[in-house]
């Protein structure tokens, strides 16, 4: 029993995990019953894969022990990239190719140049948040291409399942979301992420590859946001070069109410999910309970802070808790 | 059993300016117990470094076993059968034993191009012997090495050495930081070594330690070997004397 307790509190998206079912059942309660129906739960599921993917990849970097302020800038790019493309008649599974080929270089340099210059990820990636915006414009021409009309959206938006429940955005979502998750915790690969963000000096000095672990871990949170900006912009129907802006430090509280750590080496892709469900959710429930929607940031950066309160008062109490032999 | 596993000849290592290795030889016999002493900036540290791949010489040569061998990496040393135990600890403390016994080595039931899935069983259960044969007492291999005394953490990382059936381990000041106790349980474990057929590379700043359980002793002092002898042929004076 003792051991079992500790096992949970040790568990790092525990806080937000109880937060999410109390909020849950205050806004059922408040918004009499509105909450929790099917309308509005399509509503919420149908956004909710694009700011999810984005916390997955920023979660896994930070389990690494790096940073990007670059997504919400990369969420813009690769979709406008793609619609630029294909407006000159590119098809769209090459366009999205050439689109996931800009999110990884961006991701490679993002990751070489703060490990080999030796800098922080925060400013290279707050460079990289500058740059990738910019360019989104610049390709752009300053207006926002039509989209053509034969776009797969029965791969990617169409509406599925019973009762039309779920995007199919949210089937993406749901299949990157175990694979990164058994990626982390059932591979050596995972292994190698949770030591080199946990302990580099260890990690390097059993010989794990940390500098192509990074890069990989870079490389893959662009690509991530660059796909879910993609979802976003078939779902709108309109390649607009200013989405995503502020999303950069959404996904960052995602990850960090989930329970991961700045400091590395702490976290789990579902605790990333919880945290970005928990932002939706008050984004919504703020809605319906009839609060003046302004409080919204105010009730993010409330739960950010009192999440991370909560971690690591749980931590210190499942350490205390002592286990005999 | 008087051959060297080791042997170094003639390394050289500058760091911007400064000669910190000038010409170290040096024979690291089979199953011998060598306590290495030197001040802070003596050598033995940037020696050590060499040996564990972590740094390269500029010059000079490593053979083991008598051939000339190439460490470039961390890896190449810890397929040389060469294991490094760091003062700053060599262990990750948010993860668990079993995981941190494993890290870089991890079992794998299948993989394509060295990334595949653990083999978490096999981890498991070969940590728990790992440990019990280093006569380590731990709850679980599932508790966290941050939850661990720092002995406790030498001898997980001394557990990990012998689990990879390692011929050559080197402690780097394995007893700093640790109380009267834990050290004399570190010290038990380097004595314990040439029972195993290992032959163990004991780094500190304390000659006690070092007479307790090491079979000879090698003093460095600026970047070089100048002291090399037996310890019943030596005492603690004399070493004091020389650095």
């Amino acid at each position: 029993m003792k051991r079992l307790f500790k096992t949970y509190l040790e568990k790092p998206e525990l806080a937000g995990l109880i937060l999410l079912v109390l909020l849950v059942v205050i806004f059922e309660i408040r918004s009499d019953g509105v909450f929790l129906n099917q309308d509005n739960l399509r509503g919420i599921l149908g956004i909710l894969p694009e700011t999810g993917l984005v916390a997955i990849g920023v979660t896994i970097l930070m389990i690494s022990g790096e940073f990007d302020l670059s997504v919400g800038s990369v969420f813009a790019l690769m979709p406008m990239s793609m619609a630029v493309l294909m407006v000159e008649g590119v098809p769209f599974p090459l366009a999205l190719l050439a689109g996931l080929g800009v999110c990884a270089a961006i991701g490679f340099i993002n990751g070489y140049v703060t490990i080999r210059f030796e800098i922080p990820s925060f400013i290279t990636t707050l460079g990289m948040l500058f740059i990738a915006r910019s360019l989104t414009i610049v390709v752009s021409g300053g207006f926002p291409p039509l989209l053509p009309a034969d776009l797969p959206n029965w791969l990617f938006t169409s509406f599925v399942g019973p009762g039309h429940m779920f995007r199919m955005s949210f089937l993406w979502f749901a299949g990157i979301a175990v694979l990164t998750s058994l990626m982390l915790s059932r591979t050596n690969f995972g292994n190698w992420i949770k030591a080199t963000g946990g302990f580099h000096p260890a990690a390097a000095s059993m010989g794990i590859p940390t500098a192509r672990v990074k890069l990989a871990c870079f490389m893959l949170c662009s690509m991530l946001s660059g796909f879910a900006g993609m979802l976003q912009v078939l779902r709108l129907g309109s390649p607009l070069p200013s989405i995503g802006e502020g999303l950069e430090l959404q996904a960052v509280a995602s990850a960090v109410i989930g329970g991961a750590s700045l400091a590395g080496g702490i976290g789990t892709v579902a605790g990333g999910i919880i945290g970005t469900i928990l932002i939706r959710i008050i984004d919504n429930g703020l809605v319906l309970s009839q609060v003046d929607a302004n409080w919204f940031k105010f009730a993010i950066g409330f739960l950010t802070i009192f999440a991370v309160v909560a971690n690591a008062w749980m931590r210190k109490r499942a350490k205390a808790i002592k286990m005999e032999n | 059993m008087d051959d060297a596993i080791i042997s170094v000849r003639n390394l050289h290592k500058w760091y911007s300016g400064v000669h910190a290795l000038k010409g170290v030889s040096l024979d690291f016999k089979r199953g011998e117990a060598l306590g290495l002493i030197g001040d802070n900036g003596a050598g033995k540290s940037t020696l050590i470094n060499i040996l564990s791949g972590v740094q390269t010489a500029d010059e000079g040569e490593i053979l083991v076993d008598g051939k000339p061998v190439r460490i470039a990496r961390p890896r190449d040393a810890m397929n040389l059968g060469i294991e490094t135990i760091y003062q700053y600890n060599s262990m990750v403390p948010t993860m668990s034993i079993a995981r941190n016994l494993f890290i870089g080595r991890e079992p794998t039931r299948f993989s394509v191009f060295g990334v595949g899935i653990l083999d978490q069983k096999k981890m498991g259960s070969e940590s728990i012997k790992a440990i019990a044969n280093v006569d380590l007492h731990l709850r679980s291999p599932d508790a966290l090495v941050g939850e661990l005394s720092g002995g406790q953490r030498q001898g997980v990382a001394i557990a990990r050495a012998m689990h990879f059936k390692s011929k050559v381990m080197i402690l780097d000041e394995p007893t700093n930081h640790l109380s009267v106790k834990e050290t004399q349980k570190v010290i038990g474990f380097v004595r314990g070594l040439k029972e195993q057929g290992v032959t163990g590379v004991f780094i500190s700043h304390n000659m006690h330690h070092v007479f307790d359980c090491c079979d000879r002793v090698v003093a460095m002092a600026r970047g070089e070997v100048v002291l090399d002898k037996r310890i019943e042929e030596t005492s603690i004076d004399e070493v004091h004397n020389v650095l």
